[in-house]
């Protein structure tokens, strides 16, 4: 699904990523974990292209994000993102919010999406807030919303980019239920997270980045019971 | 000096420049709506260039804003009803120099307006219009300039009150205005004190109600 090679990213003087080497499968559920400024958020945001590749490159099912032929908004609308901060659009409501990329991008009947997007809510959960704004929701309803608003556009791959942390820790667990049905549901999904209880029960794979480059790599098993690395083991023995 | 008083109070003067506020404030008006309106045009066009990555477009929005803010507007006045006209042998009205004059002045505020409105949205709306398959233009128009907007509110009803203000220097090329019409009244009567008062308040009929207008608006906009 998504296959990254040699993939690196520098802001001016400063490389970010020093050659990354993944492979995403089909409803594999990868989750990467590592410090802070080790590139997570770097990496997640090169495979939608937020930022332009230095060098290497990323293939999502099949197209290249380089190829100047690729149309990156149609390749970027089968990639959805969750961020950290939820980003909704406070101007419109949730229901808006959700509708948007369908009937923008897609070209759907405003009836046609106005329906899958009271699913997808329903889905996470938030049916009785099709209507209000962004500003009256908690933290944990906007995240949900922001994962529906990714979910309408039908995506290939969801990437969430530590979808949690901003988060009160009451209203975590809501969140990360949405992600759980989602990836039960047999959705390929990589996620940037600091809830290794996440990653222990529904990742497939987990990926420990440090200083641009993957550490270590393994089923969760392996990289939270008997990691190999060093500094695998440093960073673990810090956060739990 | 009680005297004098009264005798202000009971003067004719109030009634008989009547007439000409309500002429004159008629053109000021025009003059400022039509003016502050393509100004607004302007305001967006260069605005939206000063967030170019162009460095061309960038340089010439740059150029245009720093000419007009660093000159008077009496003077771009002068230069555009006699030097323009004169150099390029076009003769146009007064009231459309006026019209021009106010829409370029304007233009180059609102265009700082319009780049601090954008500016001041969270990136993170471009990210995640772009996230869902958004084009930056697509993005710019459904997302970004709906929130910039809501924000240039208050500096945009600002804007037009100083526009509608900087009207009156226009008297010195014969606008038909309101200020230039009281100025004619004030040389064939020789009354200075009682014109000159209503010329205030014809200004402030128009500007304390937008003021009103405008806080109010703020309010609604906070919350
Ligand atoms: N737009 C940018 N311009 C310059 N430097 C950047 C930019 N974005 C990120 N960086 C730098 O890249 C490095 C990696 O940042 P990144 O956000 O990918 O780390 P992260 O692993 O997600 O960290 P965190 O856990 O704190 O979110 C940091 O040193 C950061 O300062
Ligand atoms: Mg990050």
């Amino acid at each position: 699904m998504i296959k990254v090679n040699d993939l690196h990213k520098s802001f001016g003087d400063l490389e970010v990523l020093k050659g990354i080497d993944a492979e995403v499968k089909e409803k594999e559920v990868v989750c990467v974990i590592g410090p802070s400024g080790s590139g997570k958020s770097t990496f997640l945001r090169c495979m939608n292209h937020l930022e332009e590749i230095t060098s290497g490159d990323v293939v999502i099912d099949g197209e290249s994000l380089r190829d100047p032929k690729v149309n990156i908004n149609k390749l970027r609308s089968q990639v959805g993102m969750v961020f950290q901060h939820f980003n909704l659009f406070p101007h419109k409501s949730v229901l808006e919010n959700v509708t948007l990329g369908p009937i923008k991008v897609k070209g759907i009947s405003k009836e046609e999406a106005e329906k899958s997007a009271l699913e997808l809510l329903a889905k996470v959960g938030l049916s009785d807030k099709a209507d209000v704004y962004p500003k009256s929701l908690s933290g944990g309803q906007k995240q949900r919303v922001a994962i529906a608003r990714a979910l309408a556009m039908n995506p290939k791959v969801m990437l969430f980019d530590e979808p949690t942390s901003a988060l009160d820790p009451e209203l975590v667990g809501d969140v990360l239920q949405a992600m759980k049905d989602l990836a039960i549901e047999g959705m390929t999904m990589v996620v940037v997270t600091h809830e290794m209880g996440f990653a222990r029960e529904m990742g497939d794979r987990v990926i420990f980045m440090d200083e641009g480059i993957i550490m270590e790599e393994g089923p969760p098993s392996q990289i939270f019971d008997d990691p190999q690395h060093p500094r695998t083991k440093e960073f673990l023995s810090k956060i739990i | 000096m009680i005297e004098q008083l009264t005798e202000i109070f009971t003067s004719t003067h109030f009634r008989t420049t009547l007439p000409y506020i309500y002429r004159g404030l008629q053109v000021t008006l025009f003059i400022t709506f039509v003016g502050v309106i393509i100004g607004f045009i302007l305001g967006t066009i260069f605005g939206l260039a000063r967030l170019s990555k162009s460095k061309i477009i960038y340089g010439l929005a740059t150029v245009y804003i720093e000419l007009v803010r660093g000159t008077p507007i009496l003077v771009q006045a002068l230069f555009l009803y006699f030097a323009v006209s004169d150099f390029f042998g076009i003769n146009f009205d007064a009231v459309t120099a006026g019209i021009i004059a106010i829409a370029i002045n304007a233009g180059a505020y609102i265009a700082e307006i319009v780049r601090g409105g954008v500016e001041s949205v969270d990136k993170g709306q471009m990210e995640a219009g772009r996230s869902i398959g958004l084009s930056s233009t697509q993005t710019m128009r459904y997302i970004i300039w709906p929130q910039a907007f809501r924000r240039m509110i208050p500096p945009l009803g600002n804007q037009f009150i100083i526009s509608l203000k900087d009207t009156s220097i226009f008297a010195v090329i014969s606008v038909g205005e309101v200020t230039f019409l009281l100025r004619q009244y004030v040389s064939t009567t020789g009354e200075t004190f009682v014109p000159y008062i209503m010329l205030c308040l014809a200004y402030l009929v128009i500007t304390i109600p937008a003021m009103l207008i405008l806080r109010r608006v703020e309010r609604r906009l906070d919350v």
